[in-house]
């Protein structure tokens, strides 16, 4: 039996035109893109399109804006370490409280090296709380960096509001675009941002690629030296094939923004919502129901545990993700379903399903089906369901 | 996704024993909605032959924490509470064909609901929460006692703060607790405490005290004073009484560089350590 994929979110489907366009440079035509030879030199011309591909994505002002790395990770750790060596004297950089790791990571790294780092609460709702950065920025602000999507729950933030704080204090602004990217339409240039990342997984494109959009002007110190390669930014012989899949993955994510795909996903997620919320007592939807991606719903099972949930999903093949603590290895639920002050008894049971064009009516017809009998089953065996106020 | 055994797939799937007795003789509560998971154990007891006679659970958790619950209500049937009382964690999680490590504090919750169940029974069958305030709580996040922690190390022969946190969950949250952790398996797996005690004179160590007690000061005094300015300092060569250290970062370079090792470094070594101390810049 074909599996449920409702996990979108954590990766995606690389598609086959992708990988079709990918397959030439592995073994066929091989070269480095950098070598004095016709067969390698030529390969410079599909990283140029690729390249091309990527900031139209994105609608970035011109193409060498657009850095080619490893992963969004490596996008971001980037930015955060490349503001913190270029603005010695301002050591203050401000994020938000429900950032993937990928951010909050690097920024405690900074942090427990003497830089001052603020994280910007959330409402219940998960919308970013813009009085507070108003209030935490000052001359000494490096970056700002916000996520313009949230990868658990789907809220969009106010990016465009946040780059022109940042701006007004003479801070840059960095937003991950990894959720965001494919999703919904993004314009660097609308915004304002000086960074931008991204990573080619979550929109039908391989592991292993990513993009950081350095505006033109923006203060950079590359992360990753050694090379000549994306003109000294980003150091290490260009990933030929990945680098054209990328490209190819941005291509046809552009396409999809505007060919009906998103209402579709919308639409779907719409139906698998509402017949959950309809169907299943004690829910609660997780997030910014207005302003969300069109792919995620993120809800709680009240009194029971996530991966629980997962558990009897995958006996249907459905692929969903838990920020429950059981699923993470951390013990503890997810941070941003924390920092949304979730109650516990519905933080362990968040189930998030995110969606793809290649979803369909008949798969959100038998979780919809399959999901009630397990809910309540769990809930049968849980100490806490009967004493429910 | 974690690798469950057959066994703990069959006790999730299948729970025997789900439910509460009614008129239990025994009722054990451990865990609460905030760490996770949670188990009610309610057990019948036979008053003549203290015989375990019937035992139902209601578990909030993940597949191992239903499989561990599940799991405890067969073993227990049919045994005395004397038998009942030598159940380990480890029994249960052997029972199961084993749990993923970071999975263990499931069976561990098994064995205190035991306890808390049984302790019930011999206080009239009023329900017992595991947990007891006067103990000393370790761990914050989690609620988990210093006795609890000792138990886990002792039973399960843990050696490390990660083998305490996948047993107990202490120290799995803020992490706060993980230095007291660490002195609590050092006092059970009978390890000295890693201190530099020594009071002999700095003259008299040998090179590698030099080099230890030199690394301490510069780590605890020196390196957080000079990373407030983006810099740090590392210890390059020792010789007698002289240091040679080598600036790095912001401080590498600096005009200051000299005042920074003379009137700083040099005086910060030879307070902590010994007067007779030359530093050298590397």
């Amino acid at each position: 039996m074909k599996e449920i994929y409702l996990d979108n979110n954590a990766t995606t489907r690389c598609y086959p035109q992708v990988v079709e366009a990918m397959m030439p440079y592995f073994s066929d035509k091989y070269g480095n893109a950098s070598s004095m030879h016709t067969f390698g030199g030529q390969n410079r011309h599909a990283i140029d399109a690729a390249r091309h591909q990527m900031a139209a994505l994105i609608h970035a002002a011109y193409d060498d804006e657009i850095i080619f790395t490893s992963c969004a990770t490596e996008s971001n750790d980037a930015v955060l370490f490349s503001a913190a060596e270029a603005f010695p004297d301002k050591k203050h950089i401000i994020t938000s409280a429900v950032e993937h790791p990928a951010v909050l990571e690097p920024c405690r790294l900074l942090e427990s090296r003497g830089w001052r780092i603020d994280f910007i609460r959330v409402d219940e709702q998960g919308r970013f709380d813009l009085e507070e950065l108003k209030s935490l920025i000052d001359e000494d602000t490096s970056l700002v960096s916000v996520m313009w999507a949230n990868n658990e729950t789907g809220t969009i933030f106010p990016i465009k509001e946040i780059a022109q704080i940042a701006h007004a204090h003479g801070a840059l602004f960095h937003t991950d675009a990894v959720q965001a990217a494919g999703k919904i339409p993004i314009d660097v240039q609308k915004v304002g941002a000086d960074f931008l990342s991204v990573s080619a997984h979550k929109f039908h494109g391989p592991k292993g690629i990513g993009a950081l959009y350095v505006r033109r002007g923006a203060r950079f110190v590359p992360y990753l030296v050694g090379g000549h390669q994306e003109k000294h930014r980003r150091a290490g012989t260009e990933n030929v094939p990945y680098i054209v899949g990328i490209g190819k993955a941005a291509e046809l994510a552009q396409k999809r923004l505007t060919d009906g795909s998103v209402q579709k996903i919308a639409a779907l997620r719409d139906k698998l919502e509402k017949g959950i919320v309809a169907a299943i007592p004690d829910v609660k939807i997780n997030g910014d129901v207005q302003n969300r991606v069109p792919n995620t719903t993120n809800i709680s099972f009240g009194y029971i545990e996530g991966e629980s949930i997962l558990m009897y999903l995958n006996d249907f093949h459905v692929c969903a993700s838990s920020g429950s603590a059981c699923t993470s290895g951390s013990l503890e639920p997810s941070h941003v379903l924390r920092a949304m002050k979730v109650p516990f008894e519905f933080a362990h049971g968040s189930i998030r399903f995110s969606l793809s064009d290649e979803n369909t009516e008949a798969e959100i017809d038998l979780v919809l089906k399959e999901l009630p009998p397990i809910i309540e089953r769990l809930r049968a065996i849980s100490p806490f369901y009967k004493q429910r106020s | 996704m974690w690798d469950y055994t057959d066994k703990v797939m069959d006790h999730f799937k299948n729970p025997r024993n789900v439910g509460t007795i009614e008129n239990a003789d025994g009722t054990g509560q451990v865990g609460s909605l905030i760490c996770g998971d949670a188990l009610r154990l309610t057990i019948k007891v036979n008053k003549e032959t203290e015989v375990i006679e019937d035992a139902k659970f209601e578990t909030f958790g993940c597949a191992s924490a239903i499989a561990s619950s599940s799991m405890l209500t067969e073993m227990v049937k049919g045994k005395t509470l004397e038998e009942a009382s030598r159940i380990t964690n480890q029994d249960i999680a052997d029972a199961l064909g084993n749990l993923p490590a970071e999975k263990m504090h499931c069976s561990v919750m098994g064995m205190e609901a035991l306890d808390a169940a049984i302790r019930s029974y011999r206080q009239g069958g009023k329900p017992v929460e595991f947990e007891q305030q006067e103990e000393k709580i370790i761990c914050h996040c989690f609620n988990v006692s210093e006795e609890a922690i000792i138990k886990a190390v002792r039973l399960n022969h843990l050696k490390t703060v990660e083998d305490v946190t996948h047993f107990t969950k202490a120290g799995g949250a803020c992490g706060r607790c993980k230095g007291e952790i660490q002195k609590i398996l050092d006092k059970v797996n009978g390890a000295a405490p890693a201190e530099i005690t020594s009071q002999k004179p700095y003259s008299e160590k040998t090179i590698v005290e030099k080099i230890k007690a030199v690394e301490k000061v510069l780590e605890e005094e020196i390196r957080p004073k000079l990373n407030r300015d983006g810099g740090s300092a590392e210890l390059v060569d020792l010789a007698g009484s002289t240091v040679k250290i080598r600036l790095v970062g912001m401080c590498s370079g600096c005009v200051n560089a000299q005042a920074t090792i003379k009137n700083f470094i040099e005086k910060t070594l030879q307070e902590k350590l010994d007067k007779s101390i030359i530093v050298e810049q590397a």
